[in-house]
């Protein structure tokens, strides 16, 4: 059973595939690479959402699809939900 | 891919349709009232009531025909009936629609009132309607289909499986000669250099950037926030997606590994030749699925994530998800689950195939979950304010 996916060996988010708790050891697969990867998460997070897979500062770039998809504007670690309270567009902003 | 046949209707210009509609299509908004009588007292006809069709101008005006004209000559309608108040614009539609070859015959309602052109509107529907009944499907190709594209609801399993089905079997069609086409165009933004890559050559390149930068100048013009709670939608957020730029990633999954893009239509313009085009569309799933129907294509993929319900009256639409909650929760609207994905139970390429076996199936008649439903969204797009 996985519980994360990772589109692109540079990512630094993950993708829930199932619903995870808080605390949980998770294995997970790079779609890219085909690499098996271990996580913990820190926070509950649902089917969907996205964990982060190193700590963030404020101002840093988050990457999905080896792409920037947003600034960090709340500090996260590594384990943490990244969503729209930590993560704003950079493009319509 | 191999030849895949299929039974469908082969139209007077010989494009191939999957439906067999007889429409009774209203000029404008006050005509509503007699195509709706007129399609409840003829079965097996369908009335496409609409908001506009008076006192647009200019190239909104220009839009609007292409609208109605295209939507009458979608090779999934067999004939048309169009009502509308006066007689100039009715007969513009209708010497529009005739080009195809197909029945179409035009009644106004000023100086005779809705009960008279009811009545006569009626006498020709259920001509048409025993005519068309008659018609018979032939063995056609599915690589004769133009096929267009949008997802919606979209969440992150979205980019992860069923847009990437939709690319895959995009890359199968357009490699056998088939027609599709993409639009969206604010959806693609933070992934618009993708897009621009996968032009055919250098001047449909700029066409799509001088569209894309046109749609991002209207959105700069009239926005007051940073749109974080229509695009991405509520239910993107709900769905784990975070930003438009995270949001475009998935949608691009849609256009396939391999495929070009030959040219950039208009709202409403028809492809000219096979191969994937790009139509400057808004987002919204009933608007843009319109503009296709209008644009000529006869069967719509619809990949949602978080259970977007929308359907066409003219073009059926076919849903797939790679959400196993949405697949559960909201069985009846899915019409293919590639969930397994998610898990690496199921290959892309397994998932494309069984998309374009549903493809068949839908061409040969089986009824989408939206078209069982009743989903039947008729919106058009209007560019502006009317005069």
């Amino acid at each position: 059973m996985i519980q994360f996916l990772v589109h692109d060996a540079v990512d630094d988010v993950g993708v829930a595939v199932v619903d995870i708790d808080a605390g949980s050891d998770c294995s997970g697969r790079n779609l890219t690479t085909n690499e098996s990867l271990k996580a913990k998460t820190i926070e509950k997070i649902p089917l969907g959402h996205k964990f982060a897979l190193r700590d963030f500062a404020v101002g840093d770039s988050v990457t999905k699809y080896g792409s920037v998809i947003g600034r960090v504007v709340q500090p996260i670690k590594a384990g943490q939900h990244v969503h729209v309270h930590n993560v704003k567009t950079k493009r319509w902003a | 891919m191999a030849k895949h046949k299929i039974f469908a209707f082969r139209r007077e210009n010989g494009r191939v349709g999957v439906r067999n509609h007889v429409i009774i299509l209203p000029v404008d908004d006050i005509s509503n009232a007699a195509c709706e009588a007129v399609a409840s007292h003829i079965k097996g006809t369908l009335a496409l009531p609409h908001a506009y069709g008076r006192l647009q101008f200019g190239e909104d005006l220009d839009l609007f025909f292409r609208t109605m004209i295209g939507t009458g000559s979608n090779p999934n309608v067999a004939a048309v009936v169009v009502i509308g108040i006066e007689a100039g614009w009715t007969q513009r539609i209708v010497d529009g629609i005739a080009k195809t070859g197909k029945p179409v015959a035009g009644f106004s309602i000023e100086g005779k009132g809705d009960i008279r052109t009811i009545a006569e509107a009626s006498y020709k529907a259920k001509e048409f309607v025993q005519w068309a009944a008659e018609l018979q499907r032939t063995e056609c190709d599915l690589s004769e289909l133009y096929i267009s594209v949008k997802c919606g609801e979209s969440d992150t399993t979205t980019g992860l499986a069923s847009c990437p089905t939709v690319g895959n079997v995009l890359d199968k069609h357009c490699a056998a000669g088939g027609i599709a086409s993409f639009g969206e165009t604010t959806e693609l933004t933070g992934a618009e250099h993708i897009v621009a890559a996968k032009a055919a050559n250098e001047a449909v390149r700029k066409e799509f950037m001088a569209a894309f930068d046109d749609y991002t100048k209207l959105v700069f013009s009239q926005k007051k926030d940073d749109l974080s709670e229509s695009q991405p939608t509520k239910g993107n957020i709900a769905g784990g997606l975070t930003t438009i730029e995270e949001k475009a990633f998935g949608n691009v999954e849609k256009l396939g590994k391999r495929t070009k893009f030959v040219g950039c239509l208009q709202p409403a313009a028809a492809p000219t030749g096979a191969g994937m085009w790009f139509m400057d569309t808004s987002s919204a799933a009933a608007e843009a699925v319109t503009l296709w129907a209008a644009s000529g294509a006869v069967v719509h993929l619809f990949p949602t994530g978080q259970g977007n319900i929308i359907g066409n009256p003219i073009e059926p639409v076919i849903k797939l998800s790679g959400n196993p909650k949405t697949v559960a929760t909201m069985k009846e609207h899915i019409d293919l689950d590639v969930s397994p994905i998610l898990q690496g139970e199921m290959t892309l390429d397994q998932a494309g195939d069984a998309l374009i076996e549903l493809i068949a199936r839908t061409a040969n008649g089986r009824l989408t979950s939206a078209e069982a439903l009743g989903h039947r969204e008729y919106v058009l797009t209007k560019l502006y304010r009317s005069a």
